[in-house]
């Protein structure tokens, strides 16, 4: 009784320690496996059970008599011992008798007839219920199997990562490097149209102040042409043309 | 083997007595014969994959035999003759 008492007094005072203390405590005082798993794997049945002649008497005890009695012996001991019960009536012949006389008989005849064919039948229910655990013992195998393989492929393929990486590193590099020159292009774009401006206003600037210096200076000589000045050099011209025409006139 | 750890079949006869003061007399000692005769019986004959009839035509003939014995009062009054 005090035992009963301590073991259940003996949750609550665990309980009581601290968490840390209390489970190294339960995990010391807490029965460990002491026998080997003797369970599995279960040894195989014997194919055939001990022999036992005339369905009865076990071969052991015909084996045991027979350095003594020969092969007839345990025959003779039967014989004997059937006729010594039945003359001193130890055992009595009742109406039981006939009964299991013919039991008996029907009994050794059902056996003789059907046993083989009960036999394989049940042979044969043992053999599915085995074949079925076979099979999926087999499946079980052959997917593992096949698991270990796809594993062992994708440690394979594990090995070209550093490939694809590279691949991928070249593929931004380019990427980086198109775009670097595209952006190159366009600096060097803008740069040449805004020097052209620069070019083109100092072209049109030039030009028009080619084009006004011309103008003014034309107008400027024609303002100064005076009417009197007119008189003179066209007559001057007329004298001319005339002296031309004499020099022409005597060529000719 | 050391005698006591020996089944019954081999032991010799001169060492019987021997034998049956070395084993348990205890309800535990009696049970655990009566379950190791028995678990033995089963793993010879019957737990077997071929077994036939002989596993158990034995067990009903012993039945027969021990019936037979303890009703053997009532038959003894149906005998046929008086002196053997």
């Amino acid at each position: 009784m005090l035992s009963r008492l301590v073991l259940r007094a003996a949750p609550a005072a665990l309980r009581a320690l601290p968490p840390p203390v209390a489970v190294g405590v339960l995990h010391a005082t807490r029965t460990l496996h002491t026998t080997q798993q003797s369970l599995a794997p279960v040894p195989p049945l014997p194919e055939k059970g001990g022999e036992v002649r005339h369905g009865l008497i076990p071969e052991e005890f015909f084996q045991f008599l027979y350095p003594k009695t020969g092969v007839t012996g345990p025959y003779m001991l039967g014989t004997g011992l059937l006729l010594y019960l039945l003359s001193k009536e130890i055992y009595v012949v009742n109406h039981e008798t006939a009964a299991a006389a013919c039991i008996l008989t029907v009994i050794i005849y059902a056996i003789k007839k059907f046993g083989a064919d009960v036999a394989a039948f049940a042979d044969k229910l043992n053999e599915e219920k085995l074949a079925s655990a076979l099979a999926m013992k087999n499946e079980a195998i052959q997917t593992l199997q096949t698991a270990i393989e796809e594993e062992k492929k994708e440690q394979w393929r594990v090995e070209g990562r550093s490939y694809l990486f590279d691949a991928k590193r070249n593929n931004i590099a380019m990427l980086l490097e198109t775009n670097y020159r595209e952006r190159l292009l366009t600096v060097y774009n803008e740069v040449k149209k805004r020097l052209d401006y620069q070019v083109a206003m100092q072209n049109l600037k030039r030009q028009k102040e080619q084009d006004h210096m011309i103008q003014w200076v034309e107008k400027n000589v024609v303002q100064s042409i005076t009417p009197q000045q007119q008189k003179e050099s066209i007559a001057k011209c007329i004298l001319d043309l005339k002296a031309l025409s004499k020099t022409a006139h005597a060529a000719v | 083997g050391p005698l006591w750890e020996r089944p019954l079949l081999e032991v010799r006869l001169g060492e019987l007595h021997t034998w049956i003061s070395t084993c348990s007399f205890s309800p535990q000692g009696l049970l655990g014969a009566v379950q190791r005769a028995w678990s033995s019986y089963c793993a010879k004959y019957i737990h077997v994959k071929q077994g036939g009839p002989a596993g158990i035509s034995m067990l009903l003939a012993g039945y027969c035999l021990l019936s037979y014995g303890w009703n053997y009062q009532h038959f003894k009054r149906h005998r046929w003759r008086k002196y053997h």
